[in-house]
């Protein structure tokens, strides 16, 4: 088999990174577009007091589903696309270390995927939020599916987040190109590898929450039962272990998006690039010491809650720092409004105001007004929505000509970028008043007497002018496929790597492998001219290794294992976990083809 | 400052068009504070809030000034290819860090003052969170009520905050932030409330199906109105006359499935629901969704699921004549 296997079988056995990439876009794409329909579900229910659009219980299944999706299913797997794609492109390597594995993880996260939303076709989608808080998600509270859903369909997925985690560690450590030193990768390489290294680390910390989880339903302990001696706070610490960093993972990839559109269309290199690589790092550091800060509520004590205030706070300072090195890269600058720059220029105007109400909540007495109000719903939507997705549509218009061939329509990107930026602020920024107004989150009605029905109705049309603008998007998605503007190598002026090859580029990427220079090895700059493309065609052949079916028959084994404790049917689970180690030696024992 | 000027500061957060509301049209608000403790939470939030606008203006000033001063203009020459600047970066770093220090000091200043720790003497309160309704409980008084908490003006009050089932989360944002209700666990607030009025609240952790419903009010009251009310509480329930329609009821109360979950002291001595030794005297029924009139009353007793999804309360079967009598009963126990 090779890689230039075509058709459906060429996709379901590819290792190509560059292809996994597209796999992982349009999947977390289709998840995407499901989270966001549950959303304006939500928005449509919310759009005035006492509305029945769906029952009590439909909508804390949408809420808890949209909230799952669009961390796990969405937003991780579009910043995955875009690592999968440009990593490997910006360090001059050939593939990612371990191609399969990639395959591997790319099929975790779609069976996982599937296997979660599954649950909405035997209505027993969860509904226990994305947080999942014990001891209501205990077999007393919650005797149904649903949580069992959730938390094998997260486990799942923690083994894709892991395998990749460690997967793009070590591409990255170890398959730079000569001469590519640390402090030579692009900040989006150096961004993805402190992310990965927040996978490995905050996930098997979520990992072991479930393990616990799954014995307190399917094998009677009491981890989190207080009749057991157990103790539903050990849940919430547990949780928010994994879950602030799991915040950093969201956003540093975004950071590292605007940290390369930015220079590029400033024609500026990035101001401080030192200090924003380490800013990240820290922030990658400080994120595992302020957990408790989504606690505050829960009666910590003033010793441990004075701690995490300061700790929260101090985390703002590598972040400011941040923003202020991309005002300086755009200062001077010759700057070129395309719809990249405008995403990546309504990033940081967004991220801002997300950053200083997190200010807010870093304070714990503040905070023990906004916590669990729609305040905190605002926020959260500055940083994911106006942070994170604004860094991924960033991303894409940067790089969809290289992924593609052709670039993006800028016009329809122009109106993709303002209806966005507009429907998110008439959606979330009146969030802030409706919760300092006293409306909590999370739930599926409210009285009139509450004086949020005005604010409420404006932040559901916000809503779904963002879905009208995601139509556009969409649109010029698929218009683009034949109309686009062909991109040639290079349709920005980029600096890094990728864009030195054909778009899209060979199966090898390289046909010879470069030797970097500089920093920014396709500009001219004081030391150094710019670096020659490699030539069209290799000088010698490139071998590419072969397909495989093995990573995708191994992931089948899990959910194989998981319906079948979903089914409580020992057998089925049994058979899994054959496929998946069957599944595992005939991978190991692959002869690499060439 | 005197208290008119935070009032004033406080309010800034809700923009322009929200300036002069009264704090009647916004009953749940965090704005309009009316204890030491929201005050004290008021008072920190308002400067964190200017804090956060003088660094608004100036991020967003300087990237608008940016993007337009900066734009590419045919013909002009290539930026100069700065690569950054220490003492910018030091001057950046320091900036934010100052500013920090300034939010942090009187942060952790709040956060001991409002640790809970009310003085000797305060009017003890014992709130319990139950799948879907609130249980307050005077130990000192020897009065179990349900959903709408009653407070003396004035007085310092220690709340004790415990739950039944699974976590909720006691918030009168009026009263100060919230603190959640876990099961096994003591939860503290202290507070001294400093005006008469009814304030509401409500759950404000996921708790399930009715979380949405799982409502409350506070009553502040005068010392008299308070010392009444605590008189009426304490009192047993209302006898009625023999032959009347709440005679009636008081025997299809006591012959129905009511009295498993429900006490009405003398009559029943049920604890899964809430006490309805005084009912009558109630504001709200379930759990603040409906006002207490003879109406609502007869449709929760007939259909509670179908007006609170999830309820442990059935749909009560019950003749037509019954339950109009049982009605007429509950509400005679004010």
């Amino acid at each position: 088999m090779s890689a230039s296997a075509t058709g459906l079988r060429g996709w379901l056995t590819t290792t190509d990174h560059k292809r996994i990439g597209l796999l992982y876009f349009w999947t977390a794409l289709g998840f995407f577009l499901a989270g966001g329909l549950e959303a304006l579900i939500i928005r449509a229910q919310l759009a005035g007091p006492n509305r029945t659009v769906v029952s009590a219980e439909a909508f804390n299944q949408l809420f808890t589903m949209h909230g799952t999706t669009m961390v796990f299913l969405a937003l991780m797997p579009l910043t995955a696309a875009l690592f999968n794609y440009i990593v490997p492109l910006q360090i001059g390597a050939r593939d990612v270390a371990f191609p399969r594995l990639n395959a591997f993880s790319y099929w975790v996260f779609l069976l996982g995927g599937l296997f979660m939303n599954a649950s909405f076709l035997l209505g027993a989608a969860p509904d226990a939020g994305w947080f999942g808080y014990a001891n209501l998600t205990s077999k007393q509270y919650s005797p149904g599916l649903s949580i069992d859903f959730w938390l094998l369909g997260l486990q799942i997925l923690g083994i894709a987040s892991l395998a990749a985690g460690f997967n793009f560690i070590v591409t990255i450590l170890n398959l730079r190109a000569p001469g590519m030193k640390m402090m030579r990768l692009p900040a989006f390489t150096w961004m993805t590898l402190v992310t990965q290294f927040l996978v490995i680390t905050a996930f098997p910390v979520i990992t072991v929450a479930l393990v616990f989880l799954m014995f307190d339903r399917f094998f009677g302990t009491s981890f989190y039962i207080p009749a057991g001696g157990g103790d539903p706070v050990l849940w919430q610490h547990l949780f928010w272990l994994f879950g602030h960093p799991e915040v950093y993972i969201l956003i540093l990839p975004a950071m590292g998006i605007v940290s390369e559109v930015l220079p590029t269309f400033a024609r500026k290199p990035l101001f401080g690039y030192t200090v924003v690589v380490y800013s990240g790092v820290l922030i990658g550091f400080m994120g595992w010491g302020v957990w408790s800060h989504h606690m505050f509520s829960t009666g910590l004590g003033p010793v441990a809650d004075s701690f995490f205030s300061a700790a929260t706070m101090l985390i703002a300072i590598p972040t400011g720092v941040k923003i202020f090195n991309w005002l300086a890269t755009l200062w001077g600058g010759q700057i070129r409004f395309t719809t990249a720059l405008l995403f990546a220029v309504g990033f940081i105007a967004m991220f801002t105001i997300g950053g200083l109400s997190g200010v807010s909540h870093a304070s714990a007495p503040a905070d023990l007004q906004q916590t669990d109000t729609y305040y905190v719903v605002a926020h959260i939507h500055y940083v994911l929505f106006g942070g994170t997705i604004f860094g991924l549509f960033a991303g894409m218009y940067y790089w969809w000509p290289k992924m593609t061939g052709r670039r993006l329509d800028e016009r329809l990107g122009k109106w993709h970028f303002w209806l966005t930026f507009l429907g998110m602020n008439l959606a979330f920024f009146p969030m802030h008043l409706i919760g300092l107004l006293g409306m909590p989150r999370r739930i599926y009605t409210y009285g009139p007497e509450l004086g949020v029905s005005t604010l409420n109705l404006v932040s559901t049309v916000g809503a779904f002018t963002i879905g009208l603008a995601t139509l556009v998007f969409l649109y010029n998605l698929w218009r683009t496929r034949r109309r686009g503007a062909p991109a040639g190598n290079d349709p920005w002026g980029g600096a890094t790597l990728e864009w030195s090859v054909s778009s899209p580029p060979p199966p090898y990427n390289f046909s010879v492998i470069p030797t970097v220079q500089s920093r920014l090895p396709r500009w001219h700059t004081e030391h150094h001219g710019p670096m020659p493309d490699p030539p069209e065609v290799p000088p010698a052949p490139v071998p590419v290794p072969g397909g495989s079916w093995w990573p995708l028959i191994t992931a089948l084994g899990l959910p194989i294992m998981a319906t079948g404790a979903i089914a409580h049917a020992l057998a089925v689970v049994f058979l899994g976990a054959a496929v998946l180690v069957v599944g595992i030696y005939r991978w190991a024992y692959e002869p690499f083809e060439a | 400052m005197p208290r008119s000027w935070k009032t004033l500061l406080g309010l800034a957060p809700v923009a322009a068009g929200l300036i002069g509301c009264r704090a009647e049209q916004f009953p749940q608000s965090t704005l309009h504070p009316r204890s030491d403790f929201a005050w004290a939470i008021q008072d920190l939030f308002t400067g964190i809030f200017w804090w956060a606008v003088v660094v608004f203006v100036v991020v967003e000033g300087i990237l608008l000034y940016a993007v337009f001063r900066y734009r590419a203009r045919p013909g002009a020459p290539p930026p100069r290819p700065v690569h950054g600047h220490t003492l910018l970066e030091i001057a950046w770093t320091l900036a934010p860090a100052l500013v920090l220090v300034l939010i942090a000091v009187p942060t952790i200043r709040t956060i001991f003052h409002t640790a809970g720790k009310a003085p000797p003497g305060a009017l003890r309160v014992e709130v319990v969170g139950h799948q879907w309704w609130w249980e307050f409980r005077y130990p000192e008084l020897g009065i179990v009520t349900a959903n709408e908490l009653h407070l003396p003006v004035g007085r310092p009050v220690a709340l004790e905050l415990t739950s039944a089932d699974v976590i909720h989360s006691f918030w009168a944002p009026a009263l100060g932030g919230k603190r959640d209700v876990i099961l096994s666990r003591t939860n503290r607030i202290a507070l001294t409330a400093d005006s008469e009025g009814v304030y509401l609240g409500q759950c404000a952790e996921f708790c399930g199906a009715s979380h949405a419903n799982m409502r409350l009010r506070v009553v502040v009251q005068s010392d008299s109105g308070f010392a009444a009310w605590v008189a009426a509480q304490r009192a047993g329930p209302v006898a009625p006359a023999p032959g009347t329609l709440e005679e009636r009821g008081r025997q299809a109360y006591a012959r129905s499935a009511c009295i498993a979950c429900h006490t009405v002291q003398g009559v029943s001595a049920g604890r899964v629901g809430p006490d309805l030794t005084h009912l009558g005297s109630r504001q709200t029924i379930a759990s603040g969704l409906f006002a207490n009139t003879p109406e609502n009353l007869a449709r929760w007793i007939e259909d509670a699921p179908a007006l609170k999804p999830g309820s442990l309360m059935p749909k009560m079967v019950l003749t037509p004549e019954d339950r109009d009598a049982i009605v007429a009963y509950l509400r005679s126990l004010r």
